[in-house]
């Protein structure tokens, strides 16, 4: 009934001079548009910055310098971190909200249209700052994506574009937050309370909270290195009475949420996949959502367990030490009810399935490794080594980035109107999940064995997990172009998608046709309590 | 003591190259043993470190037990409730029992890891009462250390990476200790309590060893603390781990634990070294000594970023091969190198080098290379220049 | 398609292309902003250029929001969003003062105590950790603001316009637009000559006092903060301003005048961080 309503708009002419071709794309209003904006970018931003990833491992396959200077590899780390989480994992599950969160909660669209256009087209020129900082004088910075002073004080032009870049893409995502959080608190079909819209609705209400809550503080946190490096200021220099120390505390009291705000969605998004292809309601919704709650909280009380080797008070390192540990309970919370909402299901594994399988497997070995780097005492022989590499590619990669695939296999045909190829769908799960622990479980060892992390040439007793892990790297590099192919071919042609093509999908978004039309739900649709909960 | 005689490694003379030959051929035939697939941490050679390890292998048993009591119920469910083997879906989906349950339980377990992790961690930072103190300084790129108390008190040098440029260019075989080792090690002895002041000159570095469990930042401007007592004599090896630009993968750690005699001996032999090597301000150099000094210094404390072509790594690193300001007046040379060039990488070196060397650096940065100006730089003027 | 106020239908806007051109600003000052702080041609000139395309993209857009809001198009649920969207930014905005006040604590309570412990002696011999600190390595005196001159003034000021501001929107709400534009007008101005004080205050604190930027991490602090409230004080005066020449042209009705409530909000904001910045800043 929806879909015969909403159908009749699908029009682009909608107001009789709409724009087309490129102009369309860059003026747009549609929160459909502005999604698929949103997820191109993200996805070749995940090429640039994988490409570096790759120059990082060709250059540690073996111990010596081969392929690129010190200070280039240093860029090379920055930008591939800066434009892994920025501009590729950010934008992604922002892609997702915009394109799903109306069609979940029943609104013609987001809160603010033309702003949320801004919101998009705010992130090219921060990628140009950075990418761009690789060609002048000096190159990008090389500080890592911690920009920790004094070192980025010393940094040259590159460094002041980063800042910039940091900047904008702040602003980006404040505005982007202030309009997921409007929308959702705004625009929900009547009779959807807030303890019946879909999870993912919620994951994106706490991590708009806590975008809006830390964005500002990393500004903040750039604005005094950039005072320091242009105009004489002394936040970070302990000549003056500042403290380089002190530029960690505030990066990190943004940093620490950042890694929510990277995780949250991506449990959104897992938490629909799971129900549907389980053919059982999530388990549990209630404690789901005082999880979320509880995550968002706490992460801002925990930054220093990034610190603990910096001379922090033994006060300092315990009293964070317990509040990160804490972090581990609703955490697990998520990952009983996950568990238990598969149990006595009727589950079939499609793609969207196995990756958020794959997340799970994964994302837990992550969170069980963040458990033993919390344990201060242990910490200090891990914290700078591959261990810590290790356990955030496994959250972040295997965490959020597999979840992002779930999600997109999940809602392709409701964006392109086809079912994507399953076979290559599954082929692209398989060669991952295996090359991505060919690539990274040997960091563990490499982190337990003392090998730090950023550096360029390594002692020759780290050769052989370097290599492999080198191996795997390029593999699942090299597996991710498949996702070309599969998009393509499903937004070329392929089996006609139904407008609810998982049966045991539930929610708002699946009583539209596929493709979703370019405007939906101009009148709010009846809320149905058996679609609650998505 | 081999220690004591060895001198700076950064040179590219012959010796060197017959010695790197020899070192290589050594390596190949210890390949196998050097790569390990090392799974854990390292051995714990001091009591922090043991506290260390022993909490670690514990936390490691408790999550690999999670682990698999989670997997395994979820391995279960994939295989008998499966769609294709036809079961039905059940529609339970809350249990305030279990909930509750699986929120307090997880608490219980990290309360009770939170206990041993206390306490060790209490240990690990009493640096209370130490035998001995020793202040490392990091530097871009290598570690100073200056012996505070105990026989030693009052010895001052630097540690620098030993490993030849070639060897990390792949134009010479690697040693076995490739990356992981300096010309002057750190010397202390075993079974003492060693107190580390950890502070900088330029950049965060790190000081570390993973083998006492020893991982400190050293940061500019402040001094941190920690310690060891290392119970067994050998050589111990870490690495900064803290990004610190350019080289930091190239600024090890290396610390020499010896007997208490062995000891003793070690601080007699570099007091007296140190005696002979006084420095004697009025001393009149001529253009050939100072040349063969000051290259000496340029290639422990400037080439990592001039290079030893004196071409640097433009436009980073300048280049002082034919640089103005190089061939312009001394005065102006002399001043950049004693105070530096604040918000760069550019140290001021008067705080590290005495009059002597700084002489001799600037010296030879004007005669080398195309920069042949055939001047030479007596102490004394450097000695002047100070502080202005 | 029809969006009459008071359709229960949502105002999605159409096509604009504002966004991009607020993006090509930002772009434009980013690089001026980069080559001017390293002294490289023309960057003074892409700054300049990037100010005035963000200009013409907030009138042009801005204009459009208010023809839109005059054309009647915002129902009872935009005019929500708009207050939900307010309140965040204004939240967003504490926020990044937060990171200041943050630093500000941080080197009061911690780093400067700490460089003046025995423990750095061995560093900083002979510092004393005393607030206000030019730091360890400073060579010259300086003479910190003192509370009870100029600021209290402004304190004064900022108060008083809170009232006003206050008294206007009484006005507005009673239908009084001779109270509603007098009561503007004198924020406006109380506005304005906050910031003048502040210039003045800024000028004596570098002619007399040795204050600068560069003085340690105390000139830091305080121009960092007294800067960033200032050039909100500014955004708000703006802001005002314009508040005040819609209300003139009659925008605004007892009923609906978002516009005018957000400014009023935003004012109060600056109001309540100028009261931190006085008690952290210059009296305690
Ligand atoms: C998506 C991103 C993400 C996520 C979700 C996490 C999650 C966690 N992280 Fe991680 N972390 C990063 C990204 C992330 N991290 C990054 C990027 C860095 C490095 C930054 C840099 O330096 O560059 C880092 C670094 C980092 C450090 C610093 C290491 C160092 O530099 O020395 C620490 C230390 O405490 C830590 C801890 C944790 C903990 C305790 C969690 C917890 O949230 C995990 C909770 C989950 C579980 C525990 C598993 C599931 C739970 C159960 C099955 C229940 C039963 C469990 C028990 C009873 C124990 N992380
Ligand atoms: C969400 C964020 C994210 C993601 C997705 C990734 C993805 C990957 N990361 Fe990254 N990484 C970070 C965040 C992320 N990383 C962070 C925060 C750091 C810390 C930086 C610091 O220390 O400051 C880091 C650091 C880091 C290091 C440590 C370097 C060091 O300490 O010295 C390494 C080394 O192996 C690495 C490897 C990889 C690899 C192999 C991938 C792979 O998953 C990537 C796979 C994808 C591809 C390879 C792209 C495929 C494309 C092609 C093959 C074609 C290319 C073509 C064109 C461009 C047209 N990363
Ligand atoms: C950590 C890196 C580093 C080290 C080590 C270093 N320098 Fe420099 N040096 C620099 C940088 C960076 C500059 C450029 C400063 C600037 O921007 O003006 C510089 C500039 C100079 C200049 C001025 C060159 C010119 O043309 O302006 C001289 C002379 C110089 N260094 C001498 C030395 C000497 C002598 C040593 C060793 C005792 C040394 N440097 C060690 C980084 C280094
Ligand atoms: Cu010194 Cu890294
Ligand atoms: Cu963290």
């Amino acid at each position: 009934m929806n879909a015969s309503h909403t159908a009749h708009h699908d029009d682009l002419g909608h107001h009789g001079h709409a724009p087309t071709g490129i102009m369309r794309w860059i003026t747009t209003t549609n929160h459909k548009d502005i999604g698929t904006m949103y997820l191109w970018f993200s996805f070749i931003m995940f090429l640039v910055g994988g490409a570096m990833s790759l120059v990082i491992r060709a250059e540690l396959m073996q111990p010596g310098i081969q392929y690129v200077s010190p200070e280039f590899y240093n860029q090379m780390l920055t930008l591939h971190a800066l434009i892994m989480v920025f501009g590729a994992i950010m934008p992604a599950f922002v892609g997702f909200a915009n394109w799903m969160l109306p069609l979940m909660l029943g609104a013609p669209d987001m809160a603010f249209a033309r702003m949320n256009n801004w919101s998009f087209w705010l992130l090219p020129p921060a990628a140009i700052l950075l990418t761009g900082s690789l060609f002048v004088p000096g190159g990008a910075a090389g500080t890592g994506w911690t920009l920790y002073p004094p070192l980025s004080v010393q940094m040259g032009i590159g460094m002041d574009m980063a800042i910039f870049a940091v900047h904008i893409l702040g602003m980006s995502s404040i505005m982007g937050s202030i309009n997921i959080i409007t929308t959702i608190l705004n625009l929900r079909t009547p009779g959807m309370t807030l303890m019946k819209m879909p999870m993912f609705a919620w994951t994106w209400l706490v991590t708009a909270f806590l975008l809006i809550a830390s964005m500002p503080i990393l500004a903040g946190a750039v604005t005094m290195l950039l005072t320091d490096r242009h105009f004489g200021t002394s936040f970070f220099a302990a000549a003056g009475g500042g403290d380089p120390v002190l530029f960690q505390h505030i990066f990190w009291f943004f940093g620490h949420p950042e890694v929510y705000i990277i995780a949250l969605p991506a449990f959104g998004v897992v938490s629909h996949v799971i129900p549907a292809f389980s053919r059982k309601p999530l388990f549990g919704y209630v404690s789901m959502v005082y999880a979320i709650a509880a995550i968002g909280l706490i992460s801002f009380f925990v930054w220093a367990h990034h610190m603990y080797v910096t001379g922090i008070p033994l006060t300092g390192q315990l009293y964070f030490m317990y509040a990160t540990l804490l972090i581990a309970v609703p955490t697990g919370v998520k990952v009983f009810n996950w568990v238990t909402t598969m149990w006595r299901g009727a589950l079939s594994f499609e793609t969207p399935m196995l990756f958020a399988l794959g997340f799970l497997f994964l994302f837990t070995i992550g969170g069980l490794t963040g458990l033993v780097l919390a344990i201060t005492a242990v910490d200090i022989q891990l914290q700078d080594t591959y261990y810590v590499v290790a356990h955030f590619h496994y959250v972040m990669v295997a965490g959020a980035l597999f979840s992002a695939y779930a999600g997109l296999y999940y809602w392709l045909p409701k964006w392109t109107g086809h079912m994507y190829n399953e076979s290559l769908g599954k082929l692209h799960f398989w060669l991952s999940i295996v090359f991505f622990n060919v690539a990274f479980f040997p960091q563990h060892f490499l982190g337990l064995a003392g090998m730090p992390r950023r550096i360029p040439d390594y002692a020759q007793q780290f050769t052989d997990f370097n290599m492999v892990s080198g191996i795997g790297a390029f593999g699942f590099g090299f597996s991710q172009l498949l996702v070309l192919v599969v998009v393509f071919q499903a937004m070329k042609g392929g089996a006609k998608a139904a407008a609810k093509p998982w049966d045991g999908a539930t929610g708002l978004e699946w009583t539209v046709p596929s493709p979703a039309p370019h405007h939906t739900f101009e009148d709010p649709p009846p809320f149905d309590q058996a679609t609650a909960h998505g | 003591m081999a220690i004591s005689k060895s001198k700076s490694c950064r040179g590219w003379g012959s010796a060197r190259l017959a010695r790197g030959l020899t070192a290589g051929a050594l390596a190949l035939g210890t390949e196998l043993a050097v790569a390990a697939w090392e799974l854990n941490l390292q051995p714990p050679v001091s009591a922090g470190a043991r506290l260390a390890y022993d909490l670690h292998t514990m936390v490691m048993w408790l999550i690999v037990v999670i682990f698999v009591g989670v997997f395994g119920v979820l391995s279960y469910s994939l295989y008998a409730h499966r769609k294709s083997k036809g079961h039905k879906p059940a529609d339970f989906h809350d249990n305030t029992t279990v909930e509750i349950l699986w929120t307090v339980v997880p608490f219980i377990i990290l309360v009770l890891i939170a206990f041993p992790a206390t306490t060790s961690l209490v240990a690990m930072r009493d640096t209370s009462q130490p035998d001995m103190t020793v202040k490392a300084t990091g530097y871009q790129w290598k570690w100073g250390y200056e012996y505070l108390t105990g026989d030693a008190a009052g010895i001052k040098y630097m540690s620098v990476l030993a490993t030849t440029q070639d060897q990390i260019k792949g134009l010479a075989p690697k040693g076995e200790h490739y990356l992981l080792e300096v010309d002057k090690p750190l010397v202390v002895p075993v079974n003492q309590k060693v107190r580390i002041l950890a502070t900088s000159a330029d950049v965060i570095h790190n000081w570390s060893v993973p083998a006492f469990a020893v991982k400190t930042d050293a940061v500019p401007g402040f001094v941190r603390d920690t310690w060891f007592r290392a119970e067994k004599e050998g050589t111990y090896r870490g690495q900064c781990s803290e990004l610190c630009g350019k080289d930091h993968g190239f600024m090890p750690v290396v610390v020499e634990v010896v007997s208490a005699e062995k000891y003793a001996a070690w601080a007699a032999e570099q007091k007296k070294l140190m005696a002979a090597g006084a420095e004697d301000v009025s001393k009149v150099w001529t253009l050939a000594e100072q040349q063969a000094h000051g290259e000496k210094v340029y290639t422990t404390n400037c080439a990592a970023c001039h290079q030893p072509t004196g071409q640097g790594l433009p436009p980073a690193f300048p280049a002082l091969d034919g640089s103005k300001l190089v061939k312009g007046p001394k005065q102006a040379h002399i001043q950049i190198v004693l105070n530096g060039k604040p918000g760069t990488a550019m140290a001021a070196f008067g705080a590290q080098l005495n009059d002597t060397d700084v002489a001799a650096v600037v010296a030879y940065e004007r005669n080398a290379w195309s920069n042949k100006s055939g001047e030479v730089i007596q102490p004394a003027e450097v000695k002047a220049l100070r502080g202005k | 398609m029809s969006h009459a106020a008071g359709s229960n239908r949502y105002y999605v806007p159409e096509p604009s292309i504002w966004p991009l051109v607020g993006s090509g600003a930002l772009l434009l000052l980013a690089f001026g902003a980069v080559l001017s702080m390293n002294s490289i041609a023309n960057g003074g000139l892409l700054l300049l250029a990037g100010f005035v395309v963000l200009l013409i993209m907030l009138f042009g857009w801005f204009g459009r929001v208010i023809g839109e809001s005059e054309g009647g198009q915002y129902n009872i649920q935009v005019d929500r969003s708009f207050r939900w969207a307010m309140s965040w930014f204004i939240f967003s905005e504490v926020m990044f003062f937060a990171a200041f006040f943050g630093a500000l604590f941080y080197v009061r309570v911690l780093a400067v105590p700490e460089l003046g412990s025995p423990a750095q002696a061995l560093l900083w011999d002979g510092f004393v950790g005393h607030w206000p600190t030019a730091g360890p390595a400073a060579k010259d005196s300086f003479t910190p603001m003192h509370a009870w001159g100029l600021p209290a003034i402004n304190t004064a000021l900022l108060l008083s316009s809170g009232v006003t501001i206050t008294w206007a929107h009484w006005g507005l709400i009673a239908g009084k637009r001779k109270q509603l534009i007098l009561g503007l007008i004198l924020t406006v101005l109380l506005g304005v000559t906050f910031l003048g004080v502040q210039i003045y205050e800024y000028g004596e604190a570098y002619s007399h006092l040795n204050l600068k930027m560069t003085t340690g991490v105390y000139g830091s602090t305080f121009y960092m903060l007294t800067g960033f409230h200032g050039f909100h004080v500014t955004l708000g005066a703006t802001m005002l301003a314009v508040i005040l020449v819609r209300s003139i042209k009659g925008h605004f009705t007892a009923e609906r005048h978002f516009a005018f409530e957000a400014v009023a909000w935003y004012w109060h904001f600056v109001d309540v961080v100028w009261l931190g910045l006085f008690v952290v800043v210059y009296w305690l």
